[in-house]
């Protein structure tokens, strides 16, 4: 497998963003992780994963969706959409990776949303094999494997040399185009981090945690749960969880007025906030228990329902660290499933 | 402790003095409890939990659990009963249908502050004379306890209960605590200095409200921030100006009834020292008006909620402004 | 780039007819006339005023009406106490059709019709009614019954005196909630008119209007033995995007924008109740 070595690393980060930009994940003063557009000099993160995932990219926060100039009674609708410029995210985890396939599903969906469609295009995502998964970690679950990630591109860490292995053919192109500062390397060491990773993944606190109890075949029974109530009673109803998650993509829509004109923007929105499914005459979803069961139900019942079985989690365990309440998947799925 | 909480617990669920008792319920690990209302003996003795990760603040809960039928058991660390007091006070929480169970506070450890160190599969916690031995699916690893400590126990205020109906354990004393020092730091920045500091965290703010949603003293029916027809409502900011109005507009409303808990920067997905704001006031609202402890009582007059001749004059926003 | 949905386009108010005290009906053209897109009956359109917010509304028009749109919208919230402030010339956008529709060349050619209707919920009816009427020979026996409040909250009062109580081929039934001066039909509440109409079970029923008169309806024709693959509806949920994608009006795995806003009563049977 082509390789480079730890110390020509950066050399190569600096070749590829001289080409386009390159995101890769970096340490913070805090001790996390977060994705930052390169510069020459940072370091790749050693942390497991990053606090926001890498949907960020394709989903941001934010965007503007178009403006409208309205003089009198006549409105003018203004396309501000323009072809992304091509980037590489380096560093994303097999689950954020899986989340992709996840997003994929809703945004690619007829009818097409070009917005993403057009990032996606246009981003090369380069994954990084675990190797020192954490406790809160349960991508297996998804039949996930996280020492042999998705992506366009994988790389391999054997704690000298970053393999590197074509996924998609624009990761073949995109190998291609850095091949140059590539060398054949030895995988024999690369071969017993993997199987020391897979060993640790056995060992995992969630390593056995199911999902066979869920799927589009038990909506009513897991909707009509007694067990529902006790869950939800701790739900701040914020929506950490949500923004959190690599696989979470409601959105509102909303218009935002500059003084010179009116920008219709995206942005995040999420299913456990109280004005959610609110309307002028009424709301589907009253309580916090009911809105606390469609982000679950969403995850484990509803996304399967509607797409051959797939969950809507990819277990990177991010709820299980950030929710202000420690409330999360692990927890309702143990408490929903089969005993 | 934990084992005298369960026990006193269970006595009071028996002898009819409350129906229910909110605490903590184990994780999944053992640093993820989540708060909870326990109704028998039974989840008592299974799930309840308090040990050096439990650091949530039960008092919010209980504007809506002092609304239920029959009296509930509430255990508070000292600086939990802070935020009952000030909640009874706004008549926020019913105080005859909480039995307060006074429970020693911190410091607390947050398994954050272990895993920002690079420690990863964490298995087990053990404190060893102030170091803390951690056992990971990897290897062990030691650090000194005091580097675990969560942010909140770290500048604490008060180690005494202002409110309780019993107590487990002795009472403690009002801290002379370090929590301003970082105040000051961001006082003697030049302005631009400390514009920056607060563009630099403000921006990294997703908007999950989660600072709010736990905070005890943001208890309003409909924030202004969701009510379409406050005209400021909004999800996301739309520009950097936004950025910053939610947390400002949130520290305006919330000071001189902040009782510095901590718990907005506890919940902060994004580490955004959010405490300092609310810190900021505090600090003001003690030299503009005399020291003032919000939560320390349920009778006397807030700051600024009481005029007075001699309160200082709104131009002093103008005389400090001036560099 | 391609177009995209959420991208909407400019439609003329061309017209505004005040239908009771708190609903209109506005016509609406593309710029250079005509309609701005076609549409089948019981679909939906998103409209907007820039500025103010989006919100989807029923086209109350028959698809077989080749000039204009038309949407029938009560006074309920922000944006659509704009649109009852507007004048004729305003611009707004729109964007769809979104959503399924009333079987209308399918499972209802053919059949006996009843519609049933309480108040503005005769908007999406009234896309179908119209469509029937225009290809009358498809279908059997129609029957329409509607009520509202008071006579002066009968939506499209004008049309059904004029065309449709006119047109021999429909029996109409109208009612109002009380006794009202100037009434002498009907009087009293939608679902108890029905059963004592006692209409044939080999109809097929549509039925639109406020969730406890669609509840009410259902349990009284359950009573006279029609069954719930027999009766149709129409929901509606908060929208945002129109397409099964920004996660609101979801009843179960279905989205009320893409796999309804047309539900059969055993379909929603198979669905949580949450809505």
């Amino acid at each position: 497998m082509l390789k480079i070595s730890t110390d020509k690393l950066n050399s190569l980060f600096d070749a590829i963003s001289a080409k386009q930009t390159l995101y890769i994940t970096v340490d913070n003063e805090n001790g996390s992780a977060e994705y930052k557009k390169y510069e020459s000099g940072m370091t790749l993160s050693k942390s497991l994963n990053t606090v926001r995932s890498a949907k960020d990219f394709f989903f941001p926060q934010t965007e503007n969706l178009a403006d409208f100039k309205v003089e009198g009674k006549n409105i003018e609708v203004i396309d501000v959409r323009e072809e992304s410029e091509d980037f590489v995210v380096f560093g994303v985890r097999a689950c954020d990776a899986r989340s992709f396939t996840i997003l994929d599903k809703v945004f690619l969906s007829e009818p097409v949303d070009s917005y993403y469609k057009n990032r996606r295009e246009h981003g090369t995502i380069v994954t990084m094999a675990c190797t020192k998964p954490a406790e809160t970690c349960f991508c297996t679950a998804f039949g996930i494997d996280p020492t042999v990630p998705e992506g366009d591109v994988a790389v391999f860490f054997d704690g000298e040399n970053y393999f590197f292995l074509e996924r998609t053919e624009k990761g073949e192109k995109f190998i291609a185009s850095i091949s140059d500062m590539l060398e054949d390397g030895d995988t024999s060491k690369l071969n017993e981090v993997q199987e020391k990773a897979r060993d640790i993944m056995k060992k995992l606190p969630l390593a056995n945690l199911s999902t066979k109890s869920f799927g589009g075949e038990r909506l009513m029974e897991h909707f009509n749960s007694e067990k529902w109530a006790e869950l939800s009673e701790s739900c701040l109803g914020c929506g950490t969880c949500t923004f959190v998650c690599p696989t979470c993509q409601c959105y509102d829509i909303r218009d935002f007025n500059t003084g010179h004109g009116i920008k219709r923007f995206r942005c995040w929105d999420s299913c456990m906030y109280s004005d959610f499914t609110k309307m002028a005459h009424g709301n589907s979803r009253n309580s916090q228990l009911e809105r606390f069961r469609q982000r679950f139900m969403h995850k484990l019942v509803y996304f399967p329902a509607n797409n051959n079985g797939e969950f809507g989690c990819v277990g990177c365990g991010r709820c299980l660290s950030k929710c202000p309440v420690s409330m999360n998947i692990v927890k309702v799925m143990k408490a929903l499933e089969d005993k | 402790m934990q084992e005298v909480m369960i026990k006193r617990a269970k006595e009071l669920l028996a002898d009819g003095t409350v129906n229910r008792v909110i605490g903590w319920k184990k994780g999944e690990f053992f640093y993820d409890a989540t708060p909870a209302v326990f109704r028998t003996a039974e989840e008592l003795d299974n799930e309840f939990v308090f040990d050096d990760f439990t650091q949530a603040n039960v008092s919010k809960y209980l504007v809506k659990e002092s609304r239920k039928e029959g009296k509930i058991l509430a255990f508070l660390k000292p600086c939990d009963t802070y935020s009952f007091n000030q909640l009874v006070k706004e008549h926020r929480i019913i105080r005859e249908n909480v039995y307060v169970v006074g429970v020693p506070g911190g410091p607390k450890l947050d398994i954050e502050k272990i895993k920002a160190k690079g420690i990863t599969g964490v298995l087990n916690v053990k404190n060893e004379n102030y170091t803390i031995k951690i056992e990971t699916l990897y290897s062990t690893e030691e650090m000194p306890f005091y580097e675990a400590v969560s942010g909140k126990c770290k500048s604490c205020k008060s180690k005494k209960h202002v409110v309780y109906d019993e107590l487990i354990g002795e009472d403690g004393d009002i801290l002379d605590s370090n929590r301003f020092d970082m105040v000051e730091k961001l006082e003697n920045m030049t302005a631009e200095e400390r514009f920056n500091f607060w563009q630099n965290e403000l921006s990294k703010c997703i908007r999950c409200n989660a600072c709010r949603n736990v905070c005890p003293a943001c208890t309003c029916e409909n924030c202004v921030f969701d009510n379409p027809k406050s005209g400021v409502d909004n999800k996301a900011p739309a520009d950097s100006f936004e950025e910053k109005m939610f947390h400002i507009i949130r520290a305006f409303h919330v000071a001189g009834r902040c009782t510095d808990c901590g718990e907005c920067s506890r919940v902060c997905p994004q580490n955004i020292p959010l405490h300092l704001l609310n810190r900021k006031f505090i600090k003001d609202i003690n030299s503009l008006y005399g020291d003032y402890q919000a939560g320390a009582d349920t009778t006397s007059k807030a700051p600024l909620n009481d005029y007075n001749t001699d309160d200082c004059e709104p131009s002093i926003v103008h005389e400090r402004g001036v560099e | 780039m391609n177009n995209d949905t959420l991208i909407p386009l400019i439609g003329v108010v061309t017209d505004i007819r005040q239908d009771t005290p708190d609903v209109k009906t506005f016509r609406v053209n593309a710029i250079e006339g005509g309609k701005v897109f076609e549409h089948m009956p019981g679909q939906c359109a998103m409209l907007s005023i820039p500025g103010v917010g989006e919100g989807m509304f029923s086209i109350t028009s028959s698809p077989t009406n080749k000039e204009f749109m038309e949407f029938s919208i009560k006074k309920c919230g922000c944006l659509t106490t704009w649109l009852h402030a507007m004048d004729v010339g305003q611009q707004i956008t729109i964007r769809g059709p979104y959503g399924n529709y009333f079987p209308v060349e399918t499972n209802l050619k053919g059949k006996d019709l009843l519609f049933i209707a309480g108040g503005i919920g005769l908007a999406p009816l009234r896309s179908v009614i119209n469509y029937v009427r225009d290809n009358r020979a498809n279908y059997g026996d129609v029957q329409i019954i509607y009520g509202s409040r008071s006579k002066d909250d009968l939506v499209d009062y004008q049309e059904i005196i004029d065309e449709w109580q006119a047109d021999s081929n429909i029996q109409v039934n109208l009612t109002i909630d009380r006794e009202q001066e100037g009434w002498d039909g009907h009087v009293g509440f939608v679902p108890n008119y029905v059963k004592e109409l006692n209409p044939s079970t080999s109809k097929t029923v549509l039925v639109c209007g406020p969730p406890i008169m669609i509840k009410f309806t259902l349990t009284g024709l359950k009573e006279l033995g029609f069954t719930e693959t027999q009766v149709y509806t129409t929901m509606e949920l908060r929208m945002k995007c129109g397409v099964g994608k920004c996660g609101r009006c979801n009843i179960g795995n279905k989205y009320v924008c893409k796999d309804g806003p047309v539900f059969r009563f055993d379909q929603l049977g198979e669905l949580p109740d949450e809505y």
